[in-house]
C-alpha cells in the first residue's frame, strides 16, 4: 500500500533525526497541570493572587461566570471529557508498555501520555471544586499489535478527542471551565496533527475549519475500547 | 520550568503592523507582549485587553480577522522565498487555510451587523527558510494563545464554535511547523496559562491607556 510506505518513511525520518530526539528529550516534562487549572478556576477567589487582584477585567469575567449558568451541565461535560482523557491516558500507557516505539517516537508518545494524565488530574480537580463526583476510569482494551496500526489508532483517537472538545465548548456555561477546555482542545489538536504527520495523513483533515463531533458520535466511536 | 511556549519570542519584534484601528492596536500590543514574555502570555493579554474595554463580539471578530490578515500575508510572502519543496507546499496550504479564515471572519462580522476591520500593512523581516520557520512557529503559537484568550469572551455561541474550529486548525499548523523545526509539537499539557502576574502587571498601563 502506498499509504503505509509513506507512513514508514515519515516514522523513520523522525526516528533517525537526532536533533529532534534531543530537543524532545530536553522539552519533555510536566508543567503542573493541576496548578494551571487551579489558577484558571481560582482567579476569582484567592486574594493573595496578584494576577487576580491586579486585573479587574479577569475578576469581572469570573464573577459573571459564577453568578449564572448550569453547573450540572458543566459537570456532565467535564465528566464526559474525563472519561475520554482516562481512555487516552490508558491507551498511551499501554502503548509505551508494549515497547513498539523507540527513540524520539517513544519519547513523544510518552510525553503525550503524560499530558493526557495532566488533563485527567486537572479535570478531576475541577469536578471536585464544582462539587461534583469525578467518574471512575473505565476499564479499557486497545488492539496494540504493531507500530503502524497503533500510530493510526493514536491519530484516530486524538482527532476524535479534538472534535469532541470542539463540540462541547459552546455548551460550557462557566467561563473558567471554558477557558480550561479551550486550552486542552488545542493541545489535543497539536497531538492529532503530529500523529497525522507520522502516518502520512493530512495535518488538517477537515480543511481550514476543524469539525466538531457530538457526544453520541464520540461515545459510539470509543465503545469498542471500553470493557463492559 | 522553562519551555518553548513560555520563553520570550524576540522574532515577533521583527513584525511591523501598519494601520491604526482598534484591532490592529490590540494586535500590535499582543505581539509586543509575545516579544518580551513569550507566545503563551498573549492569551491572557488578549483576554484582559478585550475584557477591559467591554468588547462586543464584533470587536473580538475584528481582532481575530486582523490576526488572520497577518497570517495570510505572512504565508503568501513566504512563497517568494527560496524554500524546500516540503516547506513550500505547507506554506501554500497554510496560506490558503488562513485566507479561508479571513473570508469566514469577514462574513461573520457582516452577519453580526458590523464592518470588517481594514487590512493593515505588514512587514516580517523574514529572509530564508530558517527565519521563516522560526517566525511561523511563534506566530502559530501566538495565534492559538490569542484565540484561546478571546474565546471565552464571545457571547454568541455559534461564533464560539466558529472560533474553536479555527483555533483547532491554528494548533495543527503550530504542531506541523514545530515538527519541521525539530522541537516538541505540543510542549505543554495546557495551551494557555493565566499564571503570568508579571505580564499582566506590564500590560495594565497599555490596556488602560
Amino acid at each position: 500500500m502506498p499509504d503505509s510506505e509513506k507512513t514508514t518513511s515519515a516514522l523513520d525520518e523522525l526516528r533517525d533525526d537526532p536533533t529532534s530526539r534531543k530537543k524532545f528529550l530536553t522539552r519533555v516534562g510536566g508543567t503542573g497541570g493541576v496548578a494551571a487549572m487551579a489558577v484558571l478556576l481560582g482567579a476569582c477567589g484567592s486574594s493573595n493572587n496578584s494576577s487576580s487582584t491586579s486585573t479587574p477585567a479577569a475578576a469581572g469575567t469570573t464573577a459573571a461566570a459564577a453568578s449564572g449558568g448550569s453547573e450540572q451541565g458543566d459537570l456532565d461535560i467535564l465528566n464526559y471529557a474525563l472519561t475520554l482523557e482516562h481512555l487516552e491516558t490508558d491507551f498511551y500507557n499501554k502503548v509505551i508498555a508494549a515497547g513498539l516505539f523507540k527513540g524520539a517516537q517513544a519519547d513523544l508518545l510518552k510525553h503525550f501520555g503524560e499530558s493526557e494524565q495532566q488533563h485527567v488530574d486537572a479535570l478531576t480537580a475541577t469536578i471536585k471544586k464544582l462539587g461534583g463526583t469525578p467518574v471512575a476510569a473505565p476499564k479499557s482494551k486497545f488492539p496494540i499489535k504493531d507500530a503502524m496500526s497503533v500510530a493510526k489508532l493514536a491519530a484516530t483517537v486524538e482527532n476524535l478527542g479534538a472534535a469532541a472538545y470542539l463540540a462541547q465548548a459552546p455548551k460550557i456555561k462557566n467561563a473558567e471551565v471554558l477557558a480550561a477546555a479551550l486550552s486542552i482542545h488545542s493541545v489535543e489538536a497539536r497531538h492529532a496533527a503530529t500523529l497525522n504527520t507520522l502516518i502520512g495523513k493530512k495535518i488538517t483533515p477537515d480543511g481550514a475549519f476543524g469539525k466538531p463531533a457530538e457526544m453520541s458520535t464520540v461515545l459510539a466511536a470509543v465503545k469498542p475500547f471500553i470493557v463492559a | 520550568m522553562t519551555n518553548t511556549m513560555n520563553n520570550a519570542a524576540p522574532e515577533l519584534d521583527l513584525i511591523d503592523v501598519g494601520g491604526m484601528n482598534r484591532a490592529s492596536f490590540i494586535l500590535k500590543s499582543a505581539l509586543a507582549i509575545g516579544t518580551t514574555a513569550g507566545a503563551a502570555a498573549v492569551g491572557p493579554f488578549v483576554t484582559n485587553a478585550l475584557a477591559a474595554t467591554a468588547s462586543s463580539d464584533i470587536d473580538i471578530l475584528n481582532f481575530a480577522l486582523t490576526l488572520e490578515y497577518l497570517e495570510t500575508r505572512f504565508y503568501k510572502e513566504a512563497t517568494k522565498l527560496k524554500l524546500s519543496s516540503k516547506v513550500a507546499k505547507l506554506a501554500k496550504q497554510f496560506a490558503d487555510e488562513e485566507q479561508q479564515h479571513v473570508n469566514a471572519l469577514k462574513g461573520a462580522v457582516k452577519q453580526s451587523g458590523g464592518k470588517p476591520a481594514a487590512k493593515p500593512t505588514f512587514a516580517f523581516g523574514v529572509t530564508d527558510e530558517k527565519s521563516f520557520l522560526k517566525l511561523a512557529q511563534t506566530l502559530e503559537d501566538t495565534g492559538v494563545s490569542a484565540y484561546n484568550g478571546a474565546g471565552p469572551l464571545l457571547k454568541n455561541k455559534d461564533l464560539l464554535l466558529a472560533a474553536g474550529s479555527i483555533v483547532q486548525v491554528e494548533a495543527r499548523h503550530a504542531a506541523a511547523i514545530r515538527l519541521l523545526n525539530g522541537v516538541n509539537p505540543a510542549p505543554d499539557a495546557f495551551d494557555k496559562s493565566l499564571d503570568k502576574a508579571a505580564v499582566l502587571k506590564a500590560v495594565t498601563p497599555l490596556i488602560k491607556g
